[in-house]
């Protein structure tokens, strides 16, 4: 293992962010505090408690996703594909250092910093609701594999997107409407029964659910399937990322 | 010496059927320096390419200090360092952060002493913390080859390192590289500029549309493929040249003093013997007598044009 190597591009990724900080901190906090004040505090003060939860608490695993998904896409989309853009990448590609070494690079400090404003955000949060973690150890776990899965899904956007526009198509024209519709400001039940159906093949709702549960113990879909669901994503994009290092995809040809 | 790097039957294909890279053997010794001479799109990026690992061959392969690069790839890639062509450079980095990042990248620990001597050896250490974007374009190509370096690495190439330089630049650019040559680092660069490679290669290999048209000692490639001008000083100036002489390829300058006759040292028989006698039958009394060799620029536009 070439830890060096590893330990630059993390580090170097993780400066990117802190010379961004009001880019990529400061923004999801301010974006989080306003779906409150909206959300929780103006309209949710009108919306009768959801299972025992009152619509504030019940928003913020919604919410926290909704910012883990973006972020986590744009930050590990935007590592890789800068380099691409700018030309740096022939040095990475040069380097004696592995796929599964850029990949741990890229993907970890995409994901670090997803976990950074994810606990932002439920410390935020925690100022305008009460909060509580019914399972602490599933909470953290679907946290870690969601930062973690969908920064594997930006560094394949970002391998694959050859200009800012493709970039910017998949989180705005996929992820966006999924996680909308995918339960992080209600749940299905509200929903007639067909469009409940509907929603059960939008994958983000077996996260939002999941994740939920770990808070309140409510949920639209039984834990399992989450578990499954966000596993199954994950092996979905590592193969993915194993197939286009493997071929070169992009990067080599 | 021994070899330190050997392509073997390499080829380059993409997808649409465009050939790259056509069926390159090279072998090159280590501690010299290979200039690889050839017009734009002959493919002298892409053999870099391939053997630094960026690109993936279609046939063949590299062998470096005896491993082949696609196989035990950490050890190659750790002895070889890359300054590319284009300045590719992240704007916001730090001067000594870009060339530490670059070690760290090619598996080194953190070395602030090695980094401190580099950027010194370079001129750079005035502007360790400058951010990249306000260096100059010139300073920029020495962070690139900074950055290249900072692994110390046994080959180094030099993708283009003196295009868009100016002359100055261009000769502490060769200072450079004799300098990393006494420290036994192989190198092997890519140029346009013929003058380049006469000054500071001691074999030049010749690219063009994918195929290594020969790989050839500096001297002996200028004494083997060169046409060579015989020129001949008239103690009296003529007005035109003797109808006799029609048979050899001649020219008379304008002012009538001088003839120059041009001929190919590859062929058996030079000439020179019988248009001297030629010419004293002729009547003309010579003053005297200078050969010119041509230059690598010369030799280099007659072989991508023969092809």
């Amino acid at each position: 293992m070439n830890w060096h190597a590893v330990k630059v591009i993390y580090i170097n990724e993780m400066m990117r962010t802190f010379r961004t900080l009001a880019q990529s901190v400061a923004s999801p906090v301010i974006s989080t505090s306003l779906y409150f004040v909206v959300f929780g505090s103006a309209i949710g003060s009108r919306i009768e408690s959801i299972d025992g939860v009152s619509y504030g608490a019940f928003l913020v695993p919604g919410l926290m996703m909704l910012s883990l998904l973006t972020q986590s896409i744009s930050n590990a989309s935007f590592g890789i594909y800068f380099p691409k853009f700018i030309g740096t990448i022939y040095e990475i590609l040069s380097a004696p250092i592995s796929h599964f070494e850029i990949l741990l690079g890229y993907v970890g400090a995409a994901a670090t910093k997803s976990l950074i404003i994810g606990t932002i955000i439920l410390i935020t949060a925690s100022f305008f609701v009460e909060l509580r973690i019914a399972h602490p150890v599933w909470m953290v776990s679907f946290f870690v594999l969601t930062c973690v899965t969908f920064s594997l899904l930006g560094f394949i956007i970002g391998i694959w997107a050859d200009n800012f526009e493709k970039l910017q198509l998949v989180p705005l024209l996929v992820i966006t409407p999924l996680v909308f519709l995918g339960g992080s400001f209600y749940s299905i039940d509200m929903l007639p029964p067909a469009w409940q159906t509907v929603s059960l093949f939008n994958p983000v709702l077996y996260l939002i659910s999941g994740f939920r549960w770990s808070f309140f113990e409510i949920s639209d879909v039984s834990v399992g399937w989450s578990l499954i669901a966000v596993i199954a994503f994950l092996l979905a994009c590592l193969s993915v990322v194993g197939w286009m290092f493997k071929t070169g995809y992009k990067l080599k040809n | 010496m021994s070899t330190i790097l050997s392509v073997e039957n390499l080829t380059k294909r993409y997808a649409s059927g465009h050939e790259a890279l056509k069926n390159i053997n090279l072998e090159i010794e280590e501690g010299e320096i290979l200039a690889l001479l050839g017009p734009n799109g002959a493919g002298k990026t892409t053999l870099i390419s391939i053997i630094c690992g960026i690109v993936n061959a279609s046939e063949g392969r590299v062998i470096v200090a005896g491993h082949d690069n696609v196989t035990a790839f950490r050890k190659t890639r750790s002895l070889i360092g890359l300054v590319p062509q284009e300045l590719t450079l992240g704007s916001f980095d730090r001067v000594s952060d870009t060339v530490s990042f670059s070690r760290g990248l090619f598996g080194r620990g953190r070395d602030d002493a090695w980094v401190e001597q580099l950027l010194k050896d370079l001129s750079l250490w005035d502007k360790r913390d400058s951010e990249i974007m306000t260096l100059s374009g010139g300073m920029k190509r020495r962070v690139l080859i900074a950055k290249a370096l900072a692994h110390k690495p046994r080959v180094l190439f030099l993708d283009e390192p003196t295009a868009g330089v100016d002359v100055e630049l261009r000769k502490d650019m060769w200072e450079i590289v004799s300098k990393l040559r006494e420290d036994g680092v192989t190198i092997i660069l890519t140029t346009h500029y013929i003058e380049e490679a006469e000054a500071i290669a001691d074999r030049v290999g010749v690219i063009s549309k994918g195929e290594l048209l020969l790989v050839e000692n500096k001297a002996s490639l200028m004494q083997k493929l060169g046409t060579k001008q015989l020129i001949v000083e008239l103690r009296t100036a003529a007005n035109a040249l003797p109808p006799a002489l029609s048979e050899f390829d001649l020219e008379l300058s304008a002012d009538g003093q001088h003839i120059t006759y041009t001929y190919d040292v590859r062929a058996e028989r030079t000439g020179i013997t019988s248009l001297l006698q030629s010419l004293q039958q002729a009547g003309l009394e010579l003053r005297d007598l200078q050969t010119r060799q041509s230059s690598l620029e010369e030799i280099f536009v007659n072989l991508v044009n023969e092809q």
